[in-house]
């Protein structure tokens, strides 16, 4: 069943086509990696679904309603959240109190002015669960500007992930973190939203990551889907290889590859 | 769930009491200790800081700079003279009810078009729409008394009329009901900021993205953080006209929205007691500063700019500063 | 007709002092991203300085032609002020954020306010020998002070030869690419302190010589650049901060309606433009030629 499905979906910034009349599906349940080098227009089609950028053309389905007019506050509410590549937080206040603003949003309770949030404890606790699940509970009163950028992102997530959402969009969760840090963090990240039943699309540059935490993987090429499949089907998909991954056919991705130069 | 971690309220809370007190000993016994001028200057302070108060749920709480709060707080002092002189109406608590409604409208109206924009665009825009009701203050002279402005006569506080020792009144009796308003200002203010919304604000000044992708609708909350804003500015002009016993065009110019400005940096815009302390700092400032030298701006002005070169956090930024250096030092 | 004419005239009159301010204020924000509070008082410096200058060369018996030639002096000294306040004052806020910048300005605004009446007292100074030197032309039938076409001739030989320093001189194209891009600028080559430094004196310049241009037909009075500062921002907000053509389509029309204004509702005049200019903020927040 698709969750989420863009119809002709376009964006152009100039002459530049970022996403050249998309159809794009998600269905539900499934862990999906967005995959596609510089300028392929992944991010795009992210800002699109999302709601952060207006399209040129096309629509977005979801949940068989389109959303193609809302706004990003109006999509949240309906079920979609993202995490952002640039960690977006809020640095001034305490990784706690991030993770809480997105169940205080959740639960409607964002505009009571005349209550203590602290005294909400219903809130806390979950917001702590949630910290713990990510292994930042020792973060909790740290401000979010102050912790490690591998905390960072991983806090990135958990924001969203408070949300609840029916659809989660990570927006390269392991960019900037050393190789070491990488699985760990896609760990947490997988276990949490599989337990969730989250639909969880992964925008990825490392191939390693996408093979090994994905079932299903989206090549996106200079505005269009080059390719849609299993781990194994990309795998030994010529065009995909060739253009993308910097290997001969049929073979494992190649350390040091164009694309995994820089990332 | 155990929600032992400590989310510092309870401790720092006593810390915090434990200099609140002797501070809020202070305020109840100073009409008995110094001058009427001193009581006089610090009751200015207190209304000061009541505005300020307002001042900064928009500038450190939500993260936008206003040029032109001088409009709430003219609203306020004016809506006092109107009543007066139209509604022969003398009474603290229908001043103060009259200037909330006044400066509500007024807040609400400018604040939905002030509110969808942020930083330079925002201060220009508060500034040229305060700068609307001077003018109108100015030009319609025959219902604002122009330039020479509106009388406000010594209000009855709490159905109690005023006394005939004009001076004993205002050392004594409003200077306590100033006072108490202060009080009550300061727990309405510490409750909004420490309420979920008041998380939602900070969240919209610190990242206005990712609040929108939780679910915030940003424009809506900054509108009605500015709506506060604009009523406790408000209510701290309505206190101040009887004071001053006149309304005039002088408050509703934007260089007064500067001072607004300039009294919060002083204490500290990031902290929730920083405008307080600011604003009576600046009234002292300003109070001797005047008495001192014809040129009052210019000491003022020096001041702004050593403060915002030097130490942009204000007075409160030095003191967490020096406290940090302290407790790193034992 | 004449009277028509009268009206157009002094349209052009109050939109080419405008000009020179907004142009001025403008100029430094297309360039440097700093909207300076205090320059109003920059014009009211130059206004101060040309009358003072003027007062004193009348009273060492100077002719007239001495007396109009001291008219620029305001002009200079407001750009010489502007250099030894963008090296001193500006330039540690670059890397803040702009309300701090802001703030500063407003103390700046604090401290000229002052100084212009430390240094030429509380009362206002005057040039009018030379207003009345030029005399008055026939319109019509009716005396027109032909000194006010003075001032729309300078303003008009500004508004030229701005265009030609910043689109036909190599200073302008530094200009325009610091503006748009300081960090390519930069990159490029481009003394970007130098470009600031001279694109904040030529703004200040612009300030000053509105004021001394104006001097002659109005006293300089303490107060003048708190008011014109106000008039300034509505003619950007209308025209397009950081934009030349911007302050001249905006000057243009601020003077067109007051001069309205001030014939047909004399009252709600400076409402009215209060007003438009939060019209034009909400329909076109760049204003009519300003890039967002």
């Amino acid at each position: 069943m698709s969750l989420l499905a863009t119809q002709a979906l376009a964006k152009s910034f100039g002459d530049n086509r970022a996403v050249d009349r998309v159809d794009f599906s998600v269905r539900q349940g499934e862990v999906l990696a967005l995959i596609g080098s510089n300028g392929a227009g992944k991010t795009t089609l992210v800002n699109l679904v999302s709601g952060l950028l207006p399209p040129d053309s096309g629509q977005i389905i979801f949940e068989d309603q389109d959303v193609t007019r809302q706004s990003s506050y109006q999509r949240i509410r309906a079920g979609i959240a993202r995490s952002f590549q640039i960690v977006n937080l809020f640095d001034h206040l305490s990784c706690a109190d991030n993770v809480a603003l997105s169940i205080f949003s959740r639960h409607g309770k964002t505009l009571k002015l005349t209550t203590l949030a602290s005294r909400d404890r219903e809130v806390w606790d979950e917001a702590h669960g949630v910290l713990h699940r990510f292994g930042l509970e020792r973060a909790a009163t740290m401000l979010a500007g102050a912790i490690s950028h591998g905390e960072r992102k991983l806090l990135d997530v958990a924001v969203a992930y408070a949300l609840k959402p029916k659809l989660l969009f990570l927006d390269e969760p392991t960019s900037g973190v050393s190789t070491r840090e990488k699985a760990p963090i896609m760990d947490i990240v997988t276990s949490i939203v599989r337990a969730g039943g989250i639909t969880v699309v992964i925008i990825e540059h490392d191939m390693d990551i996408v093979f090994r935490y994905s079932e299903r993987i989206v090549v996106m090429h200079q505005g269009v889907i080059l390719a849609d499949g299993t781990p194994d089907q990309i795998r030994n998909n010529d065009a995909v290889t060739t253009t993308l991954i910097g290997t001969h056919p049929g073979g494992e991705p190649a350390i040091g590859s164009a694309n995994n130069a820089g990332r | 769930m155990n929600t032992t971690v400590a989310v510092p309220e309870p401790r720092s809370a006593l810390r915090k009491l434990a200099w609140v007190l002797p501070v809020a000993l202070l305020l109840l016994i100073a009409p008995f200790v110094v001058d009427p001028f001193q009581t006089l200057t610090l009751t200015y302070g207190l209304i000061a800081a009541i505005g300020a108060l307002g001042f900064n749920l928009l500038l450190g709480y939500t993260g936008l700079l206003s040029f032109g709060h001088s409009a709430f707080f003219g609203a306020g002092a004016y809506t006092a003279a109107f009543m007066f002189k139209y509604l022969k109406v003398a009474s603290m608590e229908l001043f103060l009810a009259g200037s909330v409604l006044v400066s509500a409208i007024i807040s609400i109206l400018f604040g939905y078009v002030c509110v969808r924009y942020t930083r330079i665009f925002f201060g220009i825009l508060t500034l040229a729409l305060s700068q609307v009701l001077w003018s109108l203050a100015f030009k319609f002279f025959w219902v604002t008394g122009g330039s020479d402005g509106l009388r406000v006569p010594t209000p009855s506080l709490l159905g109690v009329p005023p006394s005939k020792d004009t001076m004993d009144f205002i050392a004594f009796r409003y200077y306590y009901y100033v006072l108490g308003a202060f009080v009550i200002c300061t727990l309405l203010m510490w409750v909004v900021v420490h309420s979920p919304f008041g998380k939602a604000l900070q969240a919209i000044r610190d990242n206005e993205i990712r609040a929108e992708f939780i679910g915030i609708r940003i424009r809506r909350y900054r509108l009605i953080a500015f709506v506060i804003s604009g009523i406790f500015t408000g209510v701290a002009g309505a206190l101040w006209a009887p004071l001053n016993g006149l309304a005039s065009p002088d408050i509703l110019i934007w260089t007064f929205s500067g001072e607004i400005v300039f009294m919060t940096v002083l204490g500290g815009f990031r902290t929730f007691v920083g405008p307080i302390i600011g604003a009576i700092a600046f009234t002292y400032l300003k109070t001797y500063a005047v008495g001192f030298t014809v040129y009052w701006q210019l000491l003022l002005g020096t001041v702004l700019v050593v403060l915002v070169l030097a130490l942009p956090t204000g007075i409160m930024g030095a003191v967490e500063r020096i406290a940090a250096k302290l407790k790193k030092a034992r | 007709m004449a009277v028509f004419v009268i009206h157009i005239l002094n349209a052009l009159l109050y939109s080419s002092v405008l000009f020179l301010i907004a142009g001025g204020l403008s100029l430094i924000y297309g360039v440097m991203r700093i909207l300076n509070l205090a320059h109003g008082n920059l014009y009211a410096l130059g206004a101060f300085v040309t009358a003072w200058a003027i007062s004193l060369a009348l009273a060492s018996g100077a002719p007239i032609a001495v007396l109009i030639v001291l008219l620029p002096a305001g002009a200079l000294a407001a750009a010489l002020a502007g250099a030894v306040i963008e090296r001193t004052l500006l330039r540690p806020f670059y890397k803040r954020p702009e309300e701090y910048q802001l703030l500063m300005t407003f103390g700046l605004l604090m401290i000229l306010e002052d100084l212009i009446r430390l240094a030429f007292g509380p009362n206002p100074l005057s040039a009018t020998t030379v207003y009345a030197a030029f005399g008055s032309i026939s319109i019509g039938g009716d005396r027109y002070p032909a000194y006010n076409l003075v001032i729309i001739a300078v303003g008009v030989v500004a508004a030229i030869f701005l265009w030609a320093f910043i689109y036909r001189t190599r200073f302008g194209v530094l200009l325009r690419a610091t503006s748009q891009d300081k960090r390519m600028a930069s990159a490029l080559g481009v003394n970007v302190n130098r470009i600031y430094i001279q694109a904040f004196t030529l703004g200040c310049f612009m300030a000053g010589l509105g004021g001394a241009i104006v001097v002659p037909s109005q006293s300089a009075v303490l107060g003048m650049g708190v008011d014109a500062l106000v008039l300034a921002f509505i003619v950007v907000v209308i025209g397009g901060l950081g934009s030349l053509e911007g302050a001249l389509a905006g000057a243009l029309i601020v003077g067109v309606v007051r001069e309205l204004g001030i014939t047909l509702f004399p009252e709600i005049e400076l409402a009215v433009l209060y007003l438009i200019a939060a019209f034009v903020l909400l329909v076109r927040p760049a204003g009519l030629f300003g890039r967002a």
